[in-house]
């Protein structure tokens, strides 16, 4: 067996994968973030129990209804966008004109509020969902075995950040959210309807946290404590790669997956902590994080 | 009153405020079709306020604007866009994020007969050369025909034009009075905003002179001569 700096390299690459793996739902999630941040400028708190809840719609579609793993993660994020939706009319629009450390107790309120019940209804326990049959097995690569399912979120989780990254940075409507994040005012002066665009920009924040949700059912147990346990992790990644930049929350989703995974192999005791590390350390050196503007 | 005799817009008793405090005090004034008005006025007269508030950007607003016999006063601003007024507004407003391309092609077309994107250029060559740079990265007088640029092309045949000298060398301000010349040869209505008059004398039909958020003067342009002394004490020149 091959060995590097005395790791063997099944270990290496297998923790080299979990930490993909996160860093795909680390990417997902604070790219969600960051596009709400930067068009509401709402530190969005209840964006895991988004993500929780996600994965249950799921997991009700499919014990409850019968409609499996593909419908699903069509049907989640649209049914958890609309809640988004609701809950962007319902309470933040109320919230616009004010200072954003509202948007940040109003949502952090509402995730307490919804991780209580869905713990209130299915327990803290965490329940199963079967992985797809179609994606059920392996590939053995030679020098690792790799699980197609994971292999899966992997590729979806990227074409999904790239598509949202180029729909952004390259399309019409991504202009009118870039100017809109800039000068919303003006933006609606011209004739752009900005407080509906605001609200289905969280919408769409919403359904990628629903869909990181639905690719986190089959690995993670379906639990009403999933959101809380990652979220924390994922405000830390986007502090790291610049508040509302979306390539940075791309990059840096990936790169501490990664970061995380490694130190597993190296340094197992400090692995839950290296991502605090990195932080605190960037923040020394770039107090914007690593793709953020000024100061 | 014949209907093509009635100006394109009319505004009475406006009144404006910011947060408590009370800016606009019933202003008044008409904008025919096809010509260029300019606002006159010290810094702090109102002259802003009344644009903004026009097109529906001052959230507290009330009296009376009516536009080709619309009352828009309690529209939001995307719906007045949509009617055919845009604006450039006094800080110019390029977007950093945007490139000029990108600028240029932001606002929504609201109507038909706007310029195309080749005429634009014709009259705007240097934002041409510089289509892929950063809207922000462009000198100020560039920025400010970006600025007039990107509202041309929607359709709106009321421009809103708040102080496009401000701070320009007086090369680029002969410049921008050429532009405006020819938007009005075009057919477009301006209102303009200024506080150089000697700008605003060559390119203005009619001046309305604006003191503590209220309309104290009108003038012609045939007039100018003889009310040159009023004028200067008005502005304080």
């Amino acid at each position: 067996m091959i060995e590097i700096f005395g790791i063997s390299s099944q270990a290496l690459f297998g923790q080299l994968l979990i930490g993909l793996i996160n860093g795909a739902f680390y990417a997902m999630l604070s790219l969600g973030l960051a596009v709400i941040f930067g068009m509401l400028n709402i530190i969005n708190f209840c964006h895991g129990a988004l993500y929780m809840i996600g994965a249950f719609v799921a997991w009700m579609l499919l014990n409850w209804l019968g409609i499996g793993y593909w419908w699903a993660l069509l049907i989640s994020p649209i049914i958890t966008g609309a809640l988004g939706v609701v809950i962007e009319r319902l309470f933040l629009q109320r919230l616009r004109d004010l200072d954003h450390l509202y948007g940040l107790l109003l949502t952090f309120g509402l995730a307490l509020i919804l991780e209580g019940v869905f713990r209130q209804n299915f327990g803290a326990s965490g329940l199963p969902y079967r992985i797809p049959p179609e994606l059920t097995g392996g590939t053995n690569l030679g020098f690792m075995f790799l699980p197609n399912y994971r292999a899966w979120v992997i590729v979806l989780s990227l074409f999904v950040c790239l598509g949202t990254w180029f729909a952004i940075e390259y399309t019409r409507l991504g202009s009118y959210l870039r100017a809109a994040t800039e000068n919303p005012a003006l933006v609606q002066a011209f004739g752009v309807n900005v407080s509906r665009m605001i609200t289905l920009t969280y919408g769409f924040g919403v359904a990628l946290a629903a869909i990181a949700g639905v690719l986190a059912a089959p690995i993670y147990q379906v639990s009403p404590l999933m959101g809380s346990n990652i979220i924390i992790v994922v405000f830390a990644v986007v502090v790291i790669g610049g508040m509302g930049s979306i390539l940075g929350s791309i990059v840096t989703g990936f790169g501490l997956g990664i970061a995380e995974g490694l130190t597993k192999v190296f340094y197992p005791e400090a692995s839950s902590t290296v991502i605090f590390v990195i932080m605190a350390i960037v923040l020394l050196i770039r107090p914007s994080g690593l793709f953020g503007k000024g100061a | 009153m014949h209907k093509a005799q009635a100006p394109m817009l009319s505004v009475r008793n406006l009144e404006a405020w910011y947060g408590e405090s009370h800016i606009l005090h019933g202003v008044g004034i008409d904008v025919r079709e096809g010509e260029v008005v300019t606002l006159l006025g010290r810094n702090g007269a109102g002259k802003t306020t009344t644009i903004k508030s026009i097109m529906g950007m001052v959230n507290k607003r009330s009296g009376s604007v009516s536009y080709e016999g619309q009352e828009i006063i309690s529209w939001p601003s995307n719906k007045i866009a949509r009617a055919g007024i845009a604006i450039c507004p006094e800080e110019r407003g390029i977007f950093s994020s945007l490139n000029v391309q990108e600028n240029l092609l932001l606002p929504p077309q609201v109507r038909a007969g706007g310029l195309s994107v080749d005429e634009i250029y014709t009259l705007f060559p240097n934002l041409k050369e510089r289509m892929y740079s950063q809207g922000t990265k462009l000198s100020g007088g560039e920025q400010q025909m970006l600025a007039i640029a990107r509202i041309l092309r929607t359709g709106a045949r009321l421009l809103l034009l708040d102080e496009p000298t401000e701070g320009l060398a007086p090369v680029i301000i002969q410049q921008i009075a050429v532009t405006i010349k020819r938007l009005k040869e075009a057919g477009f209505t301006i209102l303009l905003v200024e506080q150089n008059f000697r700008f605003a004398a060559t390119v203005a039909d009619r001046f309305y002179v604006m003191e503590s958020g209220r309309v104290i003067d009108e003038i012609e342009n045939t007039n100018l001569e003889s009310n040159l002394t009023k004028l200067n004490e008005y502005l304080g020149v």
